[in-house]
Order: C-alpha cells, then structure tokens, then sequence
C-alpha cells in the first residue's frame, strides 16, 4: 500500500541511518529490524523528511525528479510498513 | 525499494563496508556448561580476558563506527562480574546488545530489568525440544534451566526474545516443537547450522544433518520463512532449487566478524584458528583498524575464485557453501562445502584421505575435575568401582 506523499513525514527516532556507498543502513532499536536504503538519493530523502512540509517536499528537495517519484513512494511505503519511518502530527 | 537500487546489495556487501553489520564479541571462555558442539572450545576463563576499561575502548570504537548492535556471547558471558556493567555501558553509548545465554542466571529480577530496555535483546540457547534429546549436547539439567530462564522473561513481558537452536541430526525432527516452544513465550526461533568448529568438529561426523535430513530442513524452512530467523546460515541449501529469505552470502570479513575474550579478530565465529585471525583490538588502531586494513579481510573482500563450484549451476546462490565448514573438515576453500547438496562435498570427503583435519588454535575445555580431593592415588579410580 503506497503512503500519502502529501502528508508531512518523519523519521522513528528509535531508528539509526548509517550512510554506507550503496545507501544506507537503517536499525530500528525497537523492533531490531535492519533495513537497506538501496540510494543515497533515498538516504537524502528519508533525511529531509523532518523539516519539510510533506513527504513529497522532502522527495524534491532531496532531487527527486517527477518521474523518479512513484519508486520513491514505494521505496517510503517500505519503510513505513517497517516502522523505520512515521507521519508526523501537524505542528 | 529495489526502484532505487544501482546493481543488487550482494554485491556491495562482497567487497566489505566500512564498518560490520553486526559483530559477535564472545565476552568470556568461561562457561558453567560444557555442550559437546560449543564453536569456540569454552570452559575456562582465559587469564589474558580484556579488562572492563579495554572492553569499554571497544564500545567507544563501535560506537564511533556506529556498529548499530553487537552479538554478545562466550563461553556463557554473564558469568563476567562486570557483564550488566557492559551492557549498560554499550546500551548508554547507541550500540544495541543481544545477548547469548543458556539461562542460568536469568532470574526473574534480571528478567524485569532486561524487559525493561528496548536497546537489549536475549537468546537463549537449547539444542533439543525436549530435556532427553538437549542435555546428552548440553548437559544435565542445562533444558530445564533453559525453560525457567524463558518463563521468567515471559513473566516480566519480554516479547519476542529469540530462542537458539543449532540443527543437528538428533533434534531435526523436532523443528514443529521448537517453534511451539517459541510460540508458547512469545519468543521468535532461530536454528542455525552445526559448524565443524571448536568441540564440534569432534562430534560434527556424528551430528550433523544427513542428506535427507537437510531436505526436510530446507522444506521447513521455505515453509517458515519470514517467522523464524536462521544467521542466514543455511545458504548452501539453495543449491536445492530455491533461494532462501535473507542475504545468501558468506559475511565472513565482509559484514560480520568475531571479537573473542582476549581481544583477537576473526573473519567469523566458527573460524576460531589462526588461518583466519586478522588482528588484535589491543594494537595501536584499535578494532577500526582491524576491520578496515587488515591482510585477511582485505583478501576476503576481493573476488573470490569458486574452483570447481564455479561450473554449478547453483554457484551464484550457494556460493560454496560455508568457509569455516570446509576448513575444519580439511576440504579446499575454493571448493565444495561438506554438505553441499548436490553430494559433492560428500565425494570431495571421500576422496580426501588421511590427513587430519585443522584443528582450532585454541581450547579452553575444561580440564576432566578430578574425581576426589587425593586423586593422586592410583588406586582411586579402582575403589571406586568396587565400593
């Protein structure tokens, strides 16, 4: 099931990124789940999350293109179901 | 996510990271138990252990390269008097703990406190399902220790601690009762393979898994799946036809490696012999130091050649199978794991000779106690026997 890219997004704080060549690693202290974000525009992504407005903001400002982004939702739906990333209550 | 993905992930972790995955740090050579299979020879406490500060160094290290968790094993570790200590200490410092036991001191005060962390995790380890087929592998009594150290995590609301199996030839057919044994705590089961290494290569010919046998472990496992965890240790049975969850690659160097007590760095866990000891993290440059230049691991992170393997239409999923099962049972690294499932590891046994195999470059087993306080007296034995 994709995720609402027009909501605002953040990343769990029980989750740590670890930047590696291929992406990331993502660990999830609460579930001891690892993840791999298999970009580093992913990387980019998941890391603007927080300070943009919604998730689609985050996707662009990280260099997302149009085109590139219904893999992103996928690849932010992943992460979702996982817990690795969550919505975030409007401020 | 494989969208966004540039090549496959395999081949990324086959030239290493900068730092491992996970990394298991056995604590300890000490152990209350003697299980006939132990991977790393344990019972006694070896005299040059690393102090409390040289394990906190390590921490600090794992912590800079942000190692997300560490493996914690032995021996049996919480019989260090400063593990809480540690775990604390890594939990303070973002490294995640799991932790291997077989139990014993898991009271239920100790389990309330470990329910309590969400940066803790426990395994606790049984080799049978039932006290019979368990303690002839981990001695008497070890089954029913096991079972009240899972009750009183159970009791304090610990959800999800993982229950460890290592697969053998006495318990296979017991696989269903693990998992309800699991399902029971609420606990997650994980099987392993039988490793060659430590005590094990001296049971290994008699317990491991026949060749019928890994073909109901691999229909197990493709019915199971998701829910129980393996160490993605069971790769060489994809040769069977499919391929099985997790990451089917030998991580030996590349996404794991093994701490032990005195500070040594191996390529893996079951490869406890000098043919595979990269380094010490007591050196000037630490465990990082270890990690990213030693000759071992840089030679195991370069292309490695699949000798006869190569030709195997399963090569690209089995990959040769396990390294440390081959070296401890004297077969070439380039060539067929012992248990390959086609049956080549079996020929390549056969046709092997004489040769004793390596064997591990060290063993703390514990000495045989003596019988009597005066067993000097040769005749002790003999009174014995004959009351």
């Amino acid at each position: 099931m994709a995720i609402d890219l027009q909501r605002p997004w953040t990343l769990n704080d029980q989750v740590a990124l670890r930047p590696e060549p291929f992406g990331a690693l993502a660990y999830h202290f609460g579930t001891r789940r690892l993840s791999f974000l298999k970009s580093r525009k992913l990387l980019a992504v998941v890391r603007a999350l927080a300070a943009q407005p919604t998730g689609r903001d985050a996707c662009l400002a990280a260099g997302v293109s149009e085109a590139e982004l219904p893999a992103y939702s996928q690849a932010l739906s992943t992460l979702a179901q996982t817990g690795m990333i969550m919505e975030r209550s409007a401020t | 996510m494989s969208a966004a993905a540039p090549g496959r992930l395999i081949d990324q972790f086959e030239t290493g990271l900068d730092a491992p995955i996970c990394l298991t740090w056995e604590l300890t050579y000490a152990c209350n138990l003697a299980c006939v299979h132990c991977l790393s020879s344990s019972g006694r406490r070896d005299p040059r252990e690393l102090s409390t500060e040289e394990c906190k160094a390590v921490i600090d290290e794992l912590q800079a390269m942000q190692v997300f968790y560490v493996n914690i094993g032995g021996g049996e570790p919480t019989v260090r008097a400063d593990f809480w200590e540690l775990v604390d200490y890594a939990t303070a410092h973002q490294v995640g703990v799991k932790f291997s036991t077989n139990g014993s001191r898991i009271t239920p005060e100790i389990a309330r406190r470990l329910a309590a962390s969400d940066y803790v995790d426990v395994q606790i380890s049984i080799d049978g399902a039932t006290a019979e087929v368990n303690d002839r592998i981990r001695g008497p009594g070890s089954f029913d220790t096991a079972l009240r150290a899972m009750r009183n995590l159970a009791d304090a609301g610990f959800q999800g601690f993982k229950i460890s199996v290592v697969v053998t030839r006495e318990n296979v057919s017991q696989l269903d009762d693990f998992k309800a044994i699991a399902d029971a705590f609420d606990a997650q089961l994980r099987i392993t393979r039988l490793r060659p290494s430590g005590r094990g290569a001296d049971v290994w010919q008699d317990l491991h898994p026949t060749a019928g046998q890994q073909r109901d472990l691999y229909e197990w496992l493709l019915a199971h799946g998701e829910e129980v965890l393996t160490g993605d240790s069971f790769f060489h049975l994809a040769a069977y036809g499919e391929s099985l969850p997790g990451l089917n690659l030998c991580g030996a160097g590349r996404v794991v490696c093994l701490v032990d007590p005195i500070g040594d760095v191996y390529a893996c866990p079951f490869a406890i012999h000098n043919a595979f000891l990269a380094g010490n993290v007591r050196l000037p440059g630490g465990f990082t130091r270890v990690w990213r230049e030693s000759e071992l691991f840089t030679e195991l992170r370069s292309p490695q050649t699949g000798g006869a393997c190569m030709s195997c239409q399963f090569f690209d999923s089995c990959r040769g199978g396990c390294m440390a099962a081959k070296f401890f049972t004297g077969l070439p690294l380039d060539g067929p794991d012992p248990e390959c499932v086609l049956g080549h590891g079996e020929s390549a046994l056969a046709v092997r000779g004489d040769e004793p195999a390596p064997k591990p470059s060290v063993d703390h087993s514990r000495r045989k106690p003596p019988q009597r306080a005066c067993d000097e007296d040769p005749l002790s034995d003999l009174r014995r026997a004959n009351p």
